[in-house]
């Protein structure tokens, strides 16, 4: 389902916006409009959905326009031009008092610098959404230290925002997002001003929270790494435009553009490229039914030394090594199964590659890639993995 | 240059006074009773609290919000003014300061809110602060005797347009200082016009409007012994007096109490702002 969808959202910035919406429309450049109109272009023509329980992650550089149309989805901006609806309901739209309760109920945010509020203590800064509802006192706080101990931040109740660290302070503004339980979260650069030790763990939490919670997320970042860890999907803006939407391997392995490709150049891919992405096909395998001149003869004329062995269905069995049938060709017998070994290292399609390399580095059997009825989808050789981590465009090579 | 007439300004003055006084004189002189009225029993309060327990309650302030050494001069600074028998003129001047805060506060931040919130009302509010700080005090002085009488009333008054400004500009300021994110944090939890300001724009603005009301005592205290000139009484009754009889040991001693009173005040307004 559908939770938010973005139409032609145009931002400009400026009192006299017409003419510069004018020269959108026919395709002027934002340099262009600003010379001549003195208007600044912020988002131009933003358009894509986001699924209940997605999390959809904007990225791009600084000026790239990605904070601007975060703040057109609650209206902190209002946008120029477009639609944006939550649930089917256009936010520019509305009159205020309606806005109010949408931002209310059904989204709240994080932000950059935390923004807690001095001069409450923590439990009071959580409350603050509920307050703002008009919950009462010992309901609020009850749900604030629930929503404090999601984050791990138990026994830091009556403290001030002052004496927490950042990371602390984070997962305060986390747990205040989280406090009102609404469907979506805005969340804007909420680790960027974090070490970077601390900007994974925050990373890894907040997936954590995710798997509970299932909310819909909008997450804005300057950091590709961070993007392809915690997005379903992603959009990549530039000069107020989005140049690419898709899930973290089509942006690494197609890039839409030169713009795109150079911005995943120095991305750490092992993190983003799952096996499934660098696997090549098995290019023989054999049979228990085979014999093992059958199996040799396979090996021999694809340069093998091991061979995969699968049932009928696909199903992995083990391995043959090519010196084990070629002893019981000399010896004449003619099942496999006593030959065939079955500790093997192997790993699921979405496994990350940087979970896979230590293995990949110390065994000398390929690492069969299996799904969850152990059917052999393909198999991992130092070639193709390292082709994959420097970036190489899978196609070029099979 | 010599072709255009004389703009009678002074003239135009005159009369509007004229006329206001005709048309507004008896509703100023119920305003005036009524305010006159609440200095008094202000006055009468303060003057029946006996020395030895407001010196007490002052050097125990003193000491909990600014340490030992304000806590010692307030005992020595307000025992000496006891001992120089201008304890009842001291509080005279203390309640009229008071008075004149406490309007100058009730005015001043609304319309500093309303400054800061509306670009319209900073245009207007703006150039008729700088009018009411650098004209001079005795211009409005006497005009205001003929709405007020003479006494502490328009002594009063005259103090709150002398002594009003700084908490207007530095409510505005402090509001305009509230940090973006923090606007954004209100707006996107979906608070209202006034749950943002009580619950967050004014907390946040709170040491600069202290500080702003820090600034309108210092003015009130400066003003209240001007005032004395249209028969405010107090600390600069004496000092009034003592110039017009050439006395100048007994107008030394009350301008040390009044220097005494205004350093007590500062320092213990200044930390309320700090403290949390």
């Amino acid at each position: 389902m559908e939770k938010i969808k973005v139409q032609n959202l145009t931002k400009i910035y400026g009192h006299n916006t017409d003419k510069a919406l004018q020269m959108v429309h026919n395709g002027s450049s934002n340099q262009e409009i600003r010379e001549k109109t003195k208007q600044v272009v912020g988002v131009r023509d933003a358009s894509f959905a986001v699924e209940q329980g997605e999390c959809f992650v904007i990225m791009g550089l600084s000026g790239s326009g990605k904070s601007s149309l975060l703040r057109c989805i609650n209206r902190l901006i209002k946008a120029t031009e477009g639609q944006i609806l939550i649930d089917g309901e256009d936010v520019n739209q509305m009159s205020s008092q309606r806005l109010e309760k949408l931002r209310q109920e059904k989204m709240a945010m994080v932000f950059q610098r935390f923004a807690l509020l001095p001069h409450r203590t923590i439990l009071d800064n959580i409350a603050y959404g509920l307050e703002v509802q008009g919950v009462q006192r010992p309901v609020r706080l009850e749900k604030a230290s629930q929503a404090l101990e999601l984050v791990g931040l138990k026994g830091w109740e009556d403290s001030y925002p002052d004496s927490l660290s950042g990371g602390m302070q984070q997962r305060v503004g986390i747990a205040r997002a989280l406090a009102t339980d609404p469907d979506i979260l805005l969340m804007d650069e909420p680790f960027s001003a974090l070490d970077p030790l601390i900007r994974q763990d925050m990373q890894d939490e907040l997936l954590d929270i995710q798997q509970k919670l299932q909310k819909t997320i909008l997450f804005v970042t300057h950091d590709l790494d961070e993007a392809l860890k915690v997005g379903d999907r992603i959009a990549l803006m530039k000069d107020a435009r989005i140049v690419q939407i898709g899930n973290p391997e089509e942006i690494l392995l197609s890039p839409a553009s030169d713009y795109v490709a150079r911005f995943v150049e120095n991305v750490n891919r092992s993190r983003a490229l799952t096996a499934s992405a660098v696997m090549v096909k098995p290019r023989a395998v054999a049979h228990p039914k085979d014999g093992p001149l059958t199996a040799l003869t396979f090996m021999e004329r694809h340069g093998l030394s091991t061979i995969f062995v699968t049932d009928r269905s696909g199903r992995l069995q083990g391995y043959v090594q090519a010196e084990d049938a070629s002893d019981l060709v000399d010896k004449g017998i003619r099942e496999l199964d006593g030959i065939i070994q079955h500790d093997m290292p192997t790993a699921a399609p979405d496994t990350m590659l940087a979970d896979i390399l230590d293995t990949l580095a110390y065994c000398k059997v390929p690492v069969a890639v299996i799904d969850e009825q152990s059917k052999l989808k393909g198999v991992l050789v130092r070639g193709s993995v390292i082709a994959g981590l420097a970036g190489e465009r899978r196609g070029s090579h099979e | 240059m010599n072709s255009i007439p004389r703009l009678p300004l002074a003239r135009w003055t005159d009369q509007s006074i004229d006329f206001l006084q005709g048309h507004w004189g008896a509703s100023t002189q119920a305003f005036s009773e009524q305010l006159e009225s609440f200095i008094k029993g202000l006055q009468l309060i303060l003057i029946s609290i006996p020395p030895e327990l407001f010196i007490l309650v002052m050097v125990l302030l003193a000491w909990w919000l600014t340490g030992g050494k304000m806590a010692i001069f307030s005992l020595i600074g307000l025992f000496f003014i006891y001992n120089v028998q201008l304890w009842a003129v001291t509080m005279e001047t203390l309640a009229m300061v008071i008075a004149a805060v406490l309007l100058c506060a009730v005015i001043g931040i609304p319309l500093g809110i309303l400054s800061a919130k509306s670009i319209t009302a900073h245009r207007i509010i703006a150039p008729v602060l700088d009018f009411m700080q650098t004209l001079p005090a005795f211009v409005y002085l006497l005009p205001a005797i003929p709405f007020f009488g003479l006494g502490v009333v328009p002594g009063v008054l005259t103090t709150i347009i002398f002594a009003m400004p700084p908490v207007i500009r530095l409510t505005d300021l402090g509001l305009r200082q509230v940090p973006e994110e923090l606007i954004e944090l209100g707006k996107s939890f979906g608070s209202t016009f006034f749950q943002m300001l009580f619950k967050i724009e004014l907390p946040l603005a709170r040491a600069t409007i202290l500080a702003g009301i820090n600034q309108c005592i210092m003015l009130s205290l400066s003003m209240v012994v001007i005032a004395a000139m249209i028969g405010a009484k107090g600390l600069g009754g004496v000092v009034w007096r003592a110039i017009q009889t050439l006395k100048f040991g007994m107008g030394f001693e009350a301008g040390v109490a009044i220097v005494v009173i205004a350093i007590i005040l500062d320092r213990i307004t200044q930390n309320l702002g700090k403290n949390k």
